[in-house]
């Protein structure tokens, strides 16, 4: 059993103590988006209100105090993942952008034409258009690895896709629509078997399960600020300190450089480097306080936790007749995805609206997926250290009263 | 009536279980393709034109209850309309799922099509309303970009 203190726990969450349409929140969608706690909307606030300034350049106490609790947040990051140096942080707008820097500027020192990056069949969209475009730039190739039918990458095929032409690998950890948690160090030693690095997206795993950067050895590691209960607008690029080095500037601007002149600039050390304009400063706060705050329950705890949702949810869920869970993976995250023969995804969305269960409804970014599944859409309930067992059973007879109304 | 019985009227539900002329007009003169992205809606219309006036429609495709009884219901209103006359419907029943959702419906003129009434009351599901009469328009105009609804 899980030692999460769920009065407690829900106590610290102000906007899940709300009506919609007259019935108690039940919010479902943590895989979209992660309620914040109060000491993050704390943290964000007392930015603004106390020592609001800007980092990295004034003299003046106030910058020096907001210098200081920006560069402790990416202490705090550091820490979390269990990275060797805090220049190996960079602080991003978020997953995407993470990756469109990493695409961009890894790609232009490592990648040249015919050569390859390799994802999987399940990525978000966000790992898959930005290399894309590099792919229309350079001439570079994707390679995607297939996916089984419970929704797990079908290692044969991964192998046989690496080759010496693979310059990367880029892979989900966790996907957002089928919940499956990917084997990541076992894709990660296939890589370096072969001398190819790789990138993780942990947009839906670094709240989930315990990341140690070093014991993975990964290469790049990509996450969000807002679905691990912190502020948007702020993410995390973690890179091993070698390729960052290498690696040219994403964007120029201000606070990147050591010195400018028109005949040469000379850009700042890392993480500066890629940190170029005044940043997320709050965001960055608010995302240290985040991590604080879940590391204070513990991550294993919130993982047993989850895990019980999970396993709660998918008994009850799949014993209704018409309805089919897609993503059955031997090892998932608390990710529920279904379709309904009664009703659309579109409708059954409306309609638990109307009982104040928020979910997802539609492709969840990825279409793919989507169509590897012969489905337009699912509605997907995710799940969250705060919900509960009661929450689910309104998901259920929710449910209940769709298939009911639209038989 | 409450909110959630306004927007899935028996008449929708019924359409949507039932679609009338469902299916491939292999007489079509004009043909569109419409798609909803946001939520993957998705239909192939048919349209059969003699002299200015409709003679006949299908469509095919798969989506929500709203835009397939939307499609369906549109098709049983078109035969022996003029394309005036279809442009005529299909603004009098955009005017009504745009409509403020506090004011009286205006519905002399929209016959069966009145039962989209409570679409006005979910903004998010006005596209799915209106993705058969978009493509209806592209096909009439012979436009053969595929209609689309999310804005």
């Amino acid at each position: 059993m899980s030692t999460i203190d769920i009065n407690k726990v829900r106590a610290d969450f102000p906007t899940l103590k709300q009506k919609i349409r007259g019935k108690d929140l039940v919010y479902l969608d943590n895989a979209a988006t992660s309620h914040k706690p109060q000491c993050v909307i704390d943290a964000i606030e007392e930015f603004y209100r106390d020592y609001n300034s800007n980092i990295h350049r004034g003299v003046h106490k106030l910058s020096q105090i907001a210098t200081d609790k920006y560069e402790n947040a990416r202490k705090i990051v550091k820490d979390y993942i269990n990275a060797d140096s805090t220049e190996e942080i960079i602080f991003t707008k978020g997953t995407t952008d993470s990756v469109n820097l990493v695409t961009n500027s890894f790609g232009r020192k490592y990648l040249k034409e015919g050569d390859e990056v390799l994802i999987s069949h399940m990525e978000h969209h966000s790992n898959i258009v930005p290399w894309q475009l590099l792919c229309e730039q350079i001439g570079c190739v994707l390679k995607v690895a297939p996916i089984n039918d419970k929704g797990e990458i079908i290692w044969e095929e991964f192998e046989n896709l690496l080759s010496e032409k693979t310059k990367l690998i880029s892979v989900v950890h966790i996907s957002n629509s089928l919940g499956t948690i990917n084997p990541i160090k076992k894709i990660i030693d296939a890589g370096h078997s072969r001398g190819i690095p790789v990138m993780m997206d942990a947009a839906q795993s670094i709240h989930h399960v315990k990341i140690d950067v070093k014991e993975l050895d990964v290469d790049f590691l990509v996450f969000s600020g807002h679905k691990i209960y912190g502020p948007t607008g702020i993410g995390v690029l973690y890179g091993k300190k070698k390729y960052l080095n290498a690696m040219p500037p994403y964007q120029g601007g201000g606070d990147m450089i050591l010195s400018v002149s028109f005949e040469k600039t000379i850009y700042n050390e890392l993480p500066a480097k890629f940190e170029a304009g005044t940043p997320n400063i709050a965001g960055a706060i608010g995302l240290g306080a985040a991590i604080k705050y879940i590391s204070e329950l513990g991550l294993d705890n919130i993982a047993a936790y989850e895990k019980e949702l999970l396993d709660y949810a998918t008994e009850k869920v799949s014993a209704i007749p018409g309805v089919r869970i897609i993503g059955t993976a031997d090892h998932k995250a608390s990710v529920l995805s279904f379709v309904m023969e009664a009703a659309h995804p579109h409708d059954v969305g409306t309609m638990m609206d109307m009982d104040g269960v928020a979910i997802r409804t539609g492709h969840h970014c990825t279409e793919p997926v989507m169509r590897r599944f012969d489905v337009p859409a699912t509605s997907r309930a995710s799940f969250s250290f705060y919900n509960t067992k009661e929450e689910i059973d309104v998901l259920v007879k929710s449910i209940e009263k769709i298939i009911d109304m639209f038989s | 009536m409450n909110e959630l019985q306004e927007l899935y009227q028996q008449v929708i539900l019924d359409h949507n279980k039932n679609p009338r002329n469902f299916g491939i007009l292999d007489t079509c003169t004009h043909t569109a393709e419409g798609h909803n992205p946001l939520c993957g809606d998705h239909i192939d219309l048919f349209v059969e034109m003699r002299d200015g006036v409709i003679e006949d429609v299908k469509f095919k495709g798969a989506g929500c209850a709203i835009s397939k009884a939307s499609a369906s219901i549109m098709t049983t209103l078109l035969k022996g309309k003029t394309v005036e006359q279809a442009k005529q419907m299909f603004n009098e029943f955009h005017d009504l799922v745009t409509s403020d959702p506090n004011s009286d419906p205006d519905v002399v003129n929209l016959g069966k099509l009145a039962v989209f009434c409570g679409v006005r009351e979910f903004p998010a599901r006005v596209k799915c309303a209106s993705l058969a009469w978009h493509t209806l328009m592209n096909a009439l105009e012979e436009n053969e970009q595929a209609a689309k609804t999310e804005e």
